[in-house]
């Protein structure tokens, strides 16, 4: 799979990570397919290190997003000719360096546009973590912090980050640019935060890449259920944190959470479209990244008091790890759902997700019951999936009247086109 | 050196409503500010409450502060910071960001040199 490969319905970018189309590129012809995937491959792979490295030379994040782009469209060509290097990243990096200084060095006024403040350190993944922790610095708001980091670390190109937040490619390409506007006038600096901050700082990145994933897991609207880039990007994301701060439990658990839920993705869309738990085929579930997840919140588990994203781990191993639906822990998965509940200070979608898990384990009436209280929850007012959980207990009631309306609700919620066929066919079958 | 202004704003009506012994405690958040900032801080004002303001439009010259709002500018320091986080650390001793109405709003300065 290369899903940074050109798709046909990108009506812009020609190669990945570019903003600019295959005729501007330099002579050569067309790259054959081998080079094609050797540099998508090193997109999704070195990006944000080759754009983090030359941001410390160009002190500028515009700068540099411009190097790398450049990088990534001369390998189009070099690798066509020269053959794919043996190791792409360090080229990648050369290049846009070699770029950004050539820049500087024909524009001496240059670095007092739009300054980047760099201190300390030389590591290259410490480049990275810095480039990540300013993208999510809190004087930014979540929006921006998500844009940037989509763009500048996860490399998505701003038609994509646009389309994946449902904004129109305009508002997002100025969302952007006012962020990196803010980050350059208002001086926010390029380092990883100092111990005594980094817990809250380290919150706010986990909650950007977690958001990432959520949106590509189940996308808010469009023709496909999930969006691989995005869910590629974010794992890839997370993993890279992991490999820079191993000894965070915080980090350990948020990988987990990505590479057990991702695991069933396999098996979410059938050939007659959403497939829901209850039936989908587990032998499609990628038990390897089962396992890889449990071991990595095992490890993270051991290592201190459960965060948010461990519990949600939890519970979406107890899934993973059930034999069958049927045979499911529900006793196990509803205490989960109390410490989560704890943790989130009462999060209507938390107490959502544990009433319907009470209504598997004792019963439509009584997960109808459950639901009860929530629906008067204005925070779950245009949630689908409270309409839907209401559905599902009401059809198995045989309650037709009043679950075709809930379908009817769920239906007036959802944009995404998968999810509604599912619920028209449910509908239709009453 | 990058300069900042810190924009305190309040309700008002909270400030005058505080005792002596809070003002003191309030006073004191302020010196240890100006102690840690030391010679960072260019400058800095406690402003009479906005009912005291006067503004001057194309319209002609009006009775009160140029936004009507509930929470107004009720002080400010010009200091001086290498960046944004820095500027941060300083801000968070200021007793008007630990009063829940009121809230310091950071602006960099602009260099015109």
């Amino acid at each position: 799979m290369t899903p940074d490969l050109p798709d046909g319905d990108r009506p812009r970018d020609e190669f990945p990570g570019g903003g600019r189309s295959s005729d501007e590129l330099p002579e050569g012809g067309r790259p054959s397919d081998e080079v094609v995937v050797a540099v998508a491959e090193a997109h999704r792979r070195d990006w944000a290190q080759v754009l983090a490295t030359t941001a410390r030379v160009t002190r500028d994040l515009d700068r540099a997003e411009e190097c790398t782009q450049d990088a990534y469209a001369q390998a189009l060509v070099v690798w066509a000719r020269d053959g794919v290097p043996a190791r792409p990243g360090a080229w990648l990096t050369r290049v846009a360096r070699n770029r950004a200084l050539d820049e500087i060095r024909r524009q001496a006024a240059f670095r007092r546009r739009l300054p980047l403040l760099i201190t300390e350190g030389d590591n290259p993944g410490d480049d990275r973590l810095r480039l990540i922790f300013t993208c999510c610095h809190p004087a930014l708001s979540r929006e921006a912090q998500v844009a940037l980091t989509a763009r500048l670390v996860c490399g998505l190109s701003t038609y994509e980050v646009a389309r994946a937040f449902l904004v129109p490619e305009s508002t997002m390409a100025a969302r952007l640019t006012r962020a990196k506007k803010k980050i350059a006038t208002a001086r926010i600096p390029y380092r990883t935060p100092d111990p005594d901050e980094m817990g809250a700082r380290l919150d706010s990145v986990l909650e950007v890449v977690h958001l990432l994933f959520t949106t590509g897991h189940t996308a808010p609207a469009g023709p496909a259920l999930i969006r691989d880039d995005l869910t590629a990007s974010a794992i890839h994301l997370a993993r890279t944190l992991h490999r820079l701060m191993p000894r965070v439990a915080a980090v350990t658990a948020l990988l987990a959470l990505l590479l057990v839920t991702d695991a069933r993705s396999a098996a979410r869309v059938g050939p007659g479209g959403l497939v829901l738990l209850p039936d989908q085929d587990r032998s499609l579930w990628n038990h390897a990244q089962i396992a890889e997840g449990v071991a990595l919140l095992t490890d993270a588990l051991r290592r201190e008091p459960p965060t948010r994203f461990a519990v949600e781990a939890a519970i979406a191993a107890v899934h993973a790890e059930a034999p069958s639906w049927e045979r499911t822990d529900w006793a196990e998965i509803i205490g989960l759902y109390d410490v989560l509940l704890r943790l989130t200070a009462g999060s209507p979608v938390v107490a959502l997700n544990r009433a319907v898990a009470v209504g598997f384990r004792d019963g439509p009436q009584a997960g109808l019951d459950a639901l009860a209280p929530l629906t008067a929850e204005p925070a779950l007012a245009t949630y689908a999936y409270l309409a839907a959980a209401r559905a599902g207990f009401l059809r198995r009631l045989g309650r037709r009247t009043e679950a075709a309306a809930a379908y009817d609700e769920a239906l007036t919620l959802t944009d995404n086109e998968v999810e509604r066929d599912f619920l028209h066919v449910r509908r239709r079958n009453l | 050196m990058p300069k900042y202004t810190l924009l305190i704003y309040g309700d008002s009506a909270q400030w005058e409503a505080m005792t002596d012994e809070q003002w003191r405690a309030h006073d004191a958040a302020h010196a240890e500010f100006r102690a840690a900032a030391g010679d960072r801080v260019l400058g800095g004002q406690q402003l009479e409450p906005s009912p005291t303001a006067t503004t001057l439009r194309s319209t002609g010259t009006l009775d009160g502060p140029f936004l009507e709002t509930k929470e107004a500018l009720g002080g400010f320091y010009m200091i001086e910071a290498t960046d944004l986080d820095e500027v941060l650390g300083l801000a968070k001793l200021l007793p008007e960001v630990r009063a829940a109405h009121s809230g310091v709003e950071i602006r960099p300065v602009i260099d015109h040199e």
